[in-house]
C-alpha cells in the first residue's frame, strides 16, 4: 500500500511538472515579449511562417522534439535544407546566443505552448547546459 | 409548406453556387476589365509563358507528381483547358518563349527546349543546356531571366545573403567591405542563347549591386532591359535607433530599374529609399539614415513601398488594352513578410505607365483582391500570391500565383 502511494505521489507529481505550472505560465509570458522583438519579423505572429523562406512553428518536430536539438537552433541559428512538415524554406536563421538563459527559456516555453503545440515548457538550466557545451 | 419548400430550394442554390468555386476571390481590376481562372491547383506555380496558339507554360517551385514544367493546352479550342503536359524533373522559377524555342531555369541552370511547326516539344526529356553551374545557395536562388532580339539571354543571380554582412542576418554584424559576393552573385549576367553549357567564363556580368532580380523584361520600344529588384530586409529590427516600426515597413524601396551593360544599383552599400529620393547608406556600412551611399550606382526609374516584392515585370506590347497601357510595365507584388509587425502589403499587380521607356504618370494598383483578405496580419492566412506575368498573343494578361497555383487571364471588353 505504501509503495503504491509512492508510486501514485511520483506519478502525480512527474504529471504536475510536466504541466504548465504558475511560474512556467510567467515565463511563456515574457516569452512572447522576446518573441514579438526577436522572431515574430520571420516565423510571424501566428507562427506560420512565410512560404518558402521562413518556416511555421505550428506543430514542427523541432519545436516540439529534441529540447537539446531546439535550443541549439536558437543559440546557434540553422542554414541546412531541412524539411519542415514537407516544405524546404531558403533563408537562413541567424544564431540569437545574445539572449540570456532566461530569455531563450521564456521564448520556447511561449512556443512549446502556443500556435497549436502543445509540449512543455524549457527550463534556464537546460539552456545553460546546452550553451556550456557548445 | 409552399414556403419551406421555396426556403430549401433558395438555400440549396446559395449552397450550390457557393461551392463551386470556394477558394476564388474577387479581382478588382479598371472598368472594362474582366478576369478569369484559367488553371488551379497546381501548387508553386512561378513565372508562365503563352504561346502564339494559347499554350500556358508554367514553371514550378515544388515538383507536382515529379515534374517541374507544365503545359496546359485547350485542344478542342472551346476556351477550356483540357490537356495538361508535364515534363522537366527541376524545380525553378523562370520560363520564357522566344523564335521557336522554350527556356527555362532551373537554380544553378538554363534550358531550352525546341518547338515544332505545330508547337509541340520536340523532346521534351532532352533539353539543351545553355547555362550551367550558377550558384545555388538556397536563399535568392532563383534564376530568373530575359531575352533580347539579339540572341542574349540575361539572367539574375541573385546575392545568396541580406545586406552582405560578415554573419549574414546576425544583427550587429558589419558588411563586409569590398563585398566578394558581387564577383559571383548580386547582378545580371549576360550569356548566349544558342551556346551549350555556358559557365561564369562564358558569360559577361552585364550589370551589378542588385540584391535579387525576380522581375526582368527587355523593352523593345528602346532595346534595352528592364528589371524589378527586392531591397532589403531588417532595417527597423536591426536598426530600431534609426527605423522605427513604421519607416520599417515602409523602406528601403523595391524598386523599377532601367539597366544598360556596365551599371551599378547600389548593393550593398546603398539603398533606395523613395521620401528622400536618394540612395541612402546602408547602417551595415556606416549610415545613419540620412547619409548618402554608393555614389556610382544609378537611381531607379520608381521607388515602391518597402517589402512589396516585385516578382515579376512586363512591359506590355499588346493592342488589346487601352492605348494608354502600351509600351507600359505591369509588375506582379508577392506581397511582403518584413513589414511586419506592420501589417503585410502587396498581393497585386502594378502598372506604371511609361513612354520612350521613361515613366510618364505615377504608379497605380490594375489588379488587386488576390489575398482575399482586407488586411493581412498573417502571411499564413493569404489566399493567393502573384508570381508571374506573362502577354498572350491577343494581348491579354495572365498572372499566377505561387500559393494554390492559380492562373488568372485579364481581358480589356471595351
Ligand atoms: C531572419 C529570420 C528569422 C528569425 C529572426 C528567426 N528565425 Fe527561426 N528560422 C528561420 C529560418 C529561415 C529557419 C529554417 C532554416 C533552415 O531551414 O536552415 C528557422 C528555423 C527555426 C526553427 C526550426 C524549424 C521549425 O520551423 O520548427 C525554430 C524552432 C525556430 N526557427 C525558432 C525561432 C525562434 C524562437 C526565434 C526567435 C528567438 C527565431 N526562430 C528567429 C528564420 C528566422
Amino acid at each position: 500500500m505504501k509503495q503504491l502511494m509512492i508510486v501514485i505521489g511520483c506519478m502525480v507529481s512527474i504529471v504536475l511538472m510536466s504541466q504548465s505550472t504558475p511560474s512556467s505560465k510567467a515565463s511563456a509570458m515574457r516569452g512572447k515579449k522576446i518573441y514579438t522583438t526577436y522572431c515574430l519579423a520571420c516565423h510571424q505572429a501566428d507562427g506560420g511562417g512565410v512560404p518558402r523562406m521562413n518556416p511555421p512553428l505550428i506543430k514542427t518536430e523541432y519545436v516540439n522534439g529534441d529540447k537539446v536539438r531546439l535550443i541549439n537552433i536558437v543559440l546557434k541559428g540553422l542554414n541546412d535544407p531541412i524539411e519542415i512538415n514537407g516544405d524546404e524554406y531558403s533563408n537562413p536563421m541567424a544564431s540569437h546566443a545574445f539572449l540570456n538563459d532566461q530569455q531563450v527559456a521564456d521564448v520556447l516555453s511561449f512556443v512549446r505552448s502556443n500556435f497549436g503545440n502543445k509540449s512543455g515548457p524549457i527550463t534556464p538550466a537546460e539552456v545553460k547546459a546546452v550553451r556550456a557545451k557548445k | 409548406m409552399q414556403k419551406i419548400l421555396c426556403s430549401f430550394l433558395a438555400l440549396s442554390l446559395l449552397v450550390c453556387c457557393s461551392a463551386q468555386s470556394p477558394e476564388s476571390v474577387a479581382i478588382k481590376t479598371p472598368a472594362g476589365f474582366s478576369t478569369v481562372v484559367v488553371g488551379k491547383d497546381f501548387g508553386r506555380v512561378r513565372h508562365i509563358a503563352i504561346n502564339s496558339n494559347g499554350d500556358i507554360y508554367m514553371k514550378l517551385e515544388k515538383l507536382l507528381k515529379g515534374k517541374g514544367i507544365i503545359r496546359l493546352r485547350d485542344k478542342n479550342k472551346d476556351g477550356v483547358m483540357d490537356d495538361t503536359l508535364a515534363f522537366g524533373n527541376y524545380i525553378g522559377s523562370g520560363i520564357a518563349l522566344k523564335n521557336g524555342y522554350l527556356y527555362a531555369s532551373s537554380n544553378s541552370e538554363v534550358f531550352r527546349y525546341a518547338l515544332d511547326a505545330q508547337q509541340n516539344l520536340v523532346s521534351p526529356d532532352q533539353p539543351e543546356r545553355i547555362v550551367t553551374k550558377l550558384i545555388d545557395k538556397r536563399q535568392h536562388a532563383n534564376k530568373t531571366f530575359a531575352l533580347d532580339n539579339a540572341g542574349n539571354i540575361y539572367v539574375n543571380i541573385g546575392a545568396p545573403s541580406n545586406v552582405c554582412q560578415e554573419l549574414d542576418r546576425q544583427k550587429g554584424s558589419k558588411g563586409m567591405s569590398p563585398c566578394s559576393i558581387l564577383d559571383s552573385a548580386a547582378g545580371i549576367w549576360q550569356f548566349k542563347v544558342d551556346k551549350l553549357n555556358q559557365t561564369y567564363a562564358d558569360g559577361i556580368r552585364y550589370a551589378t549591386g542588385i540584391r535579387n532580380s525576380m522581375g526582368l523584361d527587355w523593352n523593345d520600344e528602346v532595346n534595352e532591359l528592364y528589371i524589378t529588384i527586392h531591397g532589403r530586409d531588417m532595417l527597423f529590427q536591426d536598426f530600431p535607433a534609426m527605423y522605427n516600426q513604421k519607416q520599417g515597413a515602409e523602406l528601403p524601396s523595391e524598386t523599377l530599374y532601367r539597366v544598360k551593360k556596365g551599371d551599378d544599383c547600389g548593393w550593398p552599400y546603398a539603398h533606395w529609399d523613395h521620401f528622400q529620393n536618394k540612395k541612402i547608406l546602408n547602417p551595415e556600412y556606416g549610415g545613419d539614415g540620412k547619409k548618402e551611399g554608393a555614389p556610382n550606382a544609378i537611381s531607379p526609374l520608381v521607388g515602391f513601398p518597402g517589402h512589396l516584392a516585385p516578382n515579376a515585370l512586363l512591359i506590355y506590347t499588346g493592342d488589346q488594352f487601352p492605348a494608354r497601357y502600351k509600351n507600359g510595365a505591369f509588375i506582379a507584388f508577392h506581397g511582403s513578410w518584413n513589414r511586419s509587425p506592420e501589417p503585410q502589403e502587396g498581393f497585386y499587380i502594378v502598372f506604371v505607365p511609361m513612354k520612350n521607356g521613361l515613366p510618364t504618370g505615377k504608379w497605380e494598383v490594375f489588379a488587386d483582391g488576390f489575398s482575399g483578405l482586407e488586411k493581412v496580419n498573417n502571411l499564413g492566412a493569404v489566399k493567393h500570391r502573384p508570381c508571374g506575368l506573362a502577354q498572350g498573343a491577343d494581348g491579354s494578361l495572365y498572372v499566377s500565383d505561387d500559393n494554390k497555383g492559380y492562373i488568372w487571364k485579364i481581358k480589356y471588353n471595351q
